[in-house]
């Protein structure tokens, strides 16, 4: 009887388990309250930070393509100065997120880089 | 034998969405999916685009990390591929002779790459692309090849095309339609995209089908087109279509058209079988209650957690706004709404800009509109059809 969970072809590490990459430590806070804590690949982006480690309260309906605006998050204000300011296309697509406030921005939009190690990022409520 | 509660056929996008949501709806019960690959479950999109690039790896495209199937107590069956089904004994059973339980079964094998048939077909260097292991294969060869001939002007051809160009290659696209995206959109949006592409050099052969393919040794030298024409190739790549995976449907019995026929529910024919995503033949709202077999992402989504819900027993209907994306070069393409039976265009903004919209109208109603380089006008376009439909309904 073969078991459950097979064996892959392209067996990948899970995310922080290859320490040769570089990662950088970032801090998902649910609206609730729940904190969950993610080493993320540096180019990932936020987003795929938090769908590729089940993070719950980001939908990322467009898969980062810039057009829903349902992976929004709040940067934490010790934060904002360690991420690149928004180009004209996510400053758009924000107007149509939930809620919007100082530090709101796409999560698929910023790409993680060391420097954005310890970062603390926020969910809003609902994601429109 | 094995039981689940809920077993999942296909571990694409519809098939492993519909498991993330039942967890994500706090179902309790046992959940199986079967997948014909070996890889847990990752998205496709980016096979044309940023996998065949190299600008994403693939523990980039997995859907899930590896351990969340095993913490969410989703009993994965890799490398099984389901040869038969008898719905009154609830049993699906593999091609390799193992037998599993259902209480509900959920069919999301989606669809096998459409084949060409004319001569040639089966000599090495024609590649398709649906799978990861096809990219990979096509990824092997491409290092030595230089000259390259696509076969279908659909979305996957052109995005090949576009990644193949990229990466310096020559590239050809054969389309017997009069243009590309002739299934898709207006002629507006197919000569724009045309023009993008041969402006970054591919060359096209437009309204001409493909004769046979000649070999040399085994493998492809040059592909022969039905107006006596031929072109070099050192490999081909076919996009032409899929064949949606559902014989072991049809022979359980099971109403199978273009693809198999589901309610609002996402239910078939066959007590306790759903079927969602490119299989899925439904009535669909925004075609007028149509019926239509979507290939998008977005419908293998919405149409998994409809089943979702409704084994849950959350009222659930499947009554989303079709949309759909393609990338290709720096051109982003977006599609809100159907298009399907459209009598007038309208074009907002100018193509000079390479940022304009598309409307399409079924006399005066608005059904669908394209969006290349607008996202704004994207994400207006759904919310303007999505609150039109909710009006004519109410």
């Amino acid at each position: 009887m073969r078991p459950v969970i097979t064996g892959l072809i392209n067996r990948v590490p899970k995310a922080g388990a290859n320490r040769n990459c570089k990662m950088a430590k970032i801090t998902y806070i649910e609206h609730g309250g729940a904190e969950h804590v993610v080493d993320v690949p540096e180019g990932y982006s936020l987003m795929e930070g938090a769908t590729k480690n089940s993070v719950p309260g980001i939908v990322a309906e467009c898969m980062g393509g810039c057009a829903c605006a349902t992976c929004h998050i709040y940067v934490d204000p010790a934060w904002r100065g360690a991420v690149p300011n928004a180009n004209d296309d996510e400053i758009a697509m924000l107007e149509y997120a939930s809620d919007v406030q100082e530090g709101s921005r796409l999560s698929c939009q910023i790409k993680v880089t060391r420097s954005m190690d310890g970062m603390v990022v926020r969910m809003p409520a609902s994601q429109g | 034998m094995s039981h689940f509660d809920i077993l999942i056929v296909g571990s694409g996008h519809a098939g492993s969405h519909a498991a993330i949501c039942l967890r994500q709806l706090k179902y309790e019960g046992s959940i199986g999916v079967i997948g014909e690959e070996e890889n847990f479950p990752y998205e496709r999109p980016p096979l044309s685009k940023d996998y065949l690039s190299g600008e994403k790896s693939f523990d980039r495209i997995l859907i899930r990390s590896e351990d969340y199937w095993a913490e969410q107590r989703i009993g994965m069956l890799l490398g099984r591929r389901v040869g038969e089904l008898m719905p009154e004994q609830h049993i699906v059973r593999t091609v390799s002779g193992e037998s599993f339980g259902y209480g509900n079964l959920i069919w999301a094998a989606g669809g096998v790459a459409r084949r060409l048939a004319c001569d040639g077909a089966n000599l090495a260097g024609i590649h398709y692309i649906r799978h990861v292991g096809d990219a990979d294969g096509l990824l092997k060869e491409l290092p030595g090849v230089r000259r390259i001939v696509v076969i279908g002007g659909g979305y996957v051809g052109l995005e090949a095309a576009a990644s193949l160009r990229k990466m310096g290659k020559d590239v050809v696209l054969v389309e017997a339609a009069a243009r590309t995206l002739a299934r898709s959109t207006c002629e507006t949006v197919s000569r724009f995209v045309e023009a993008q592409h041969r402006l970054r050099g591919v060359q096209f052969r437009l309204g001409v089908g493909v004769a046979r393919i000649e070999g040399r040794s085994g493998r492809v030298a040059s592909v022969h087109l039905l107006d006596g024409t031929s072109i070099d190739a050192d490999l081909v790549i076919v996009g032409i279509g899929i064949v949606p995976a559902v014989e072991v449907l049809a022979a359980a019995g099971a109403k199978v058209t273009n693809g198999v026929e589901v309610d609002e529910q996402c239910r078939t024919s066959v007590p306790n079988v759903f079927a969602i995503g490119d299989c899925a033949f439904h009535k669909n709202r925004y075609a007028d209650y149509a019926m239509v077999r979507l290939e998008s992402v977005q419908n293998a989504l919405d149409q998994a957690h409809v089943v979702a819900r409704t084994l849950v027993a959350q009222g659930a209907r499947y009554d989303s706004l079709p949309w759909f994306w393609s990338n290709q070069y720096d051109i982003r393409l977006q599609t809100a709404g159907l298009s399907i039976g459209y009598d007038r265009t309208e074009i907002r903004g100018d193509i000079s800009t390479s940022s304009f919209a598309v409307d399409y109208y079924k006399g005066d109603r608005l059904i669908a509109t394209d969006c290349i380089n607008s996202p704004k006008d994207f994400v207006a376009a759904r919310k303007k059809l999505t609150e039109q439909f909710k009006e004519t309904v109410d």
